[in-house]
């Protein structure tokens, strides 16, 4: 059987023995990357683990590393930028107080410095952006899709367009995209944080606080607050103010499922089963964070405009079973105050309006 | 020594105390000196271990935290973690003596790592990426997510293992491998260790070694 594989400087045909390879598939990789030479098909260990293989007819991309970096034949500035944006994605941290008010980074959920599939691999925004996003209901780039990042996920406000930091962050995710193909037609293997199937009974708080007591409070604390050391951040915040506010996207108890069925605990991936992962998910889910930056003034009101884009995937504007609060129901922003998000709600295309 | 710093310990002594009928209870350096006499015998006085390059080698006790000691104790004493040089020594301490030694041990400053001096160059550089990056195409995760920055340690589930002995780490790793060590929480390092390399395992260990830790920093 042979198998195409799209390298950054050259294609070559590999035969590929031993290995049920669906044809149809497309392999892409940064041209010294050693995974994607020999006999072995990427992303093996994955498969051990027990990920899935690579289906027919999917776009299966391995990014370069940092080491390949070093090695690359660009320019010796472009190495520093994208150095500089690898440096903000895995300790975003170094821009709290200016761009960032929770504790987190983009690494602490874009695992493996955003390379990992199933752990919503960065480098597939690169090359699906521009493109309409349900979200915000325009079209947005990369830069306004790592915008959101600061907004939601980051609970903070972005560096400008075009600024030194938005511009290192878009060239390591265009980095990690080298050898991909643009627009591609295929769906990407491993993208985003695919839910578990659904689990046999409806998620359960109780049931899930027991989960999370067993399997995560051992770093990420009983109360959800993370852990520091010596003053430095060490695990995140799943929940409160340290935590991504309500408006991130991983608040949607289907994609908190997902990042916890694929990646959590640590080091030993889809160990917890569906319902594990839906009921911590749930929990974690039901748990209060710093306001969605697009809040009125009226959760129910916020709710009522946001919902078919975006909250009718997250427990937002609910009423807890146990205790009759209703989530989002406050004024508290977290450590940001009253800094609003200058992405957030910008109009974009209005001259394009009333075109067909 | 200051006072405050003595009081702060014995907190930290007994609040670590984990559930099993164990009652909380207050460390003290000064008793804990005495208990230790018997320790100094692989562990040195000062707490520094010691690295003997092909042979055994015992790990620095001198600033680990003091509840992970305690824990170390326990599971030696009960079984949880198998060493038979270790094992009569700790069947002699009693639960107080233990939490004593504890807090003796984790005042005390952390001393230089020994071992991994032999390292060439890119050994240590593969050391240095899996500490504080890891190889996730291997599935291994960096040291740094759960030992913490610098692997000063967090907590008293993930120790220090910054300036330990490259001897005793690349032990511990192997151990894990081999099942021959198994009382880590939830099997966070067991999973890590089995898909570690012989090679990524001396990396580790002798970057480590090598990591001074900042005192001040440990404040």
């Amino acid at each position: 059987m042979a198998l195409t594989i799209t390298m950054r400087k050259r294609t070559l045909v590999l035969a590929v023995t031993g290995m049920s390879l669906a044809t149809g598939l497309t392999m892409t990789a940064y041209a010294a990357n050693e995974a994607a030479q020999g006999d072995e098909m990427p992303y093996q260990t994955l498969v051990e683990l027990g990920y899935p293989a690579p289906q027919e007819g999917e776009l299966v991309h391995v990014p370069p590393t940092m080491a390949d970096l070093e090695d690359a034949d660009i320019h010796p500035e472009l190495k520093k930028v994208i150095r500089y944006g690898y440096e903000l994605f895995t300790d975003t941290q170094q821009l709290r107080d200016e761009y960032v008010y929770n504790d987190m980074n983009c690494s602490s959920c874009h695992l493996g410095e955003g390379r990992q599939p199933f752990s919503a691999p960065v480098w597939a925004a690169a090359v699906t952006l521009p493109d309409f996003r349900g979200k915000n209901q325009h079209v947005n780039n990369l830069e306004e899709r790592i915008a959101g990042c600061f907004a939601y996920s980051m609970n903070g406000t972005p560096p400008e367009y075009g600024s030194d930091e938005m511009l290192a962050l878009s060239a390591y995710h265009q980095w990690l995209a080298t050898g991909a193909p643009m627009y591609p037609s295929q769906p990407i293997y491993g993208r985003g944080f695919p839910a578990p199937d659904q689990p046999a009974e409806q998620p359960d708080y109780a049931r899930g606080e027991a989960a999370y007591q067993e399997n995560c409070a051992i770093c990420h604390q009983e109360d959800g607050t993370g852990h520091y050391e010596n003053g430095e951040y060490v695990f995140p915040a799943p929940w409160g103010d340290g935590s991504n506010n309500w408006g991130a996207g991983i608040v949607r108890v289907d994609t908190m499922a997902g990042f916890i069925y694929q990646n959590m605990p640590l080091g030993q991936p889809r160990s917890l089963s569906d319902q594990e992962s839906w009921d911590i998910a749930y929990y974690i889910s039901n748990q209060e964070r710093p306001q969605d930056p697009r809040y009125t003034g009226d959760v129910a009101e916020t709710l009522e405009l946001f919902g078919p884009t975006f909250h009718d995937r997250s427990l937002y504007g609910q009423t807890r079973e146990h205790d009759g609060h209703v989530l989002g129901d406050h004024d508290n922003f977290g450590d940001k105050g009253d800094i609003k998000p200058w992405n957030v709600g910008m109009p974009r295309f209005e001259s394009l309006a009333d075109e067909q | 020594m200051k006072k405050t710093r003595l009081s702060r310990f014995g907190l930290l002594v007994g609040a670590s105390l984990f559930a099993g009928g164990a009652i909380a209870q207050e460390g003290d350096v000064e008793r804990g000196q005495a208990a230790a006499a018997t320790c100094t015998a692989c562990h040195q006085a000062d707490g520094s271990g010691m690295n003997i390059p092909g042979g055994e080698s015992w790990p620095r006790l001198a600033g680990l935290d003091a509840g992970y000691i305690v824990k170390q104790l326990h599971d030696f004493k009960e079984g949880r973690r198998q060493n038979a040089s270790m094992m009569p020594f700790a069947n002699m301490l009693n639960d107080q003596q233990i939490v004593d030694v504890a807090a003796y041990y984790s005042q005390l400053e952390v001393t230089p790592g020994q071992g991994g001096d032999d390292a060439d160059e890119a050994l240590l550089k593969r050391g240095e990426q899996l500490a504080n990056r890891g190889d996730w195409d291997a599935y291994i995760v960096s040291c740094k997510s759960c030992h913490g920055p610098g692997g000063t340690g967090v907590g008293s589930d993930f120790p220090g293992i910054a300036s330990q002995h490259a001897g005793y780490i690349s032990a511990q790793l192997t151990a894990w491998q081999n099942d021959t060590r198994s009382n880590d929480p939830q099997n966070l390092m067991g999973a890590i260790a089995k898909r570690m390399s012989d090679n990524d395992i001396q990396a580790v260990s002798a970057w480590y070694a090598q990591q001074d830790i900042d005192q001040e920093g440990e404040e």
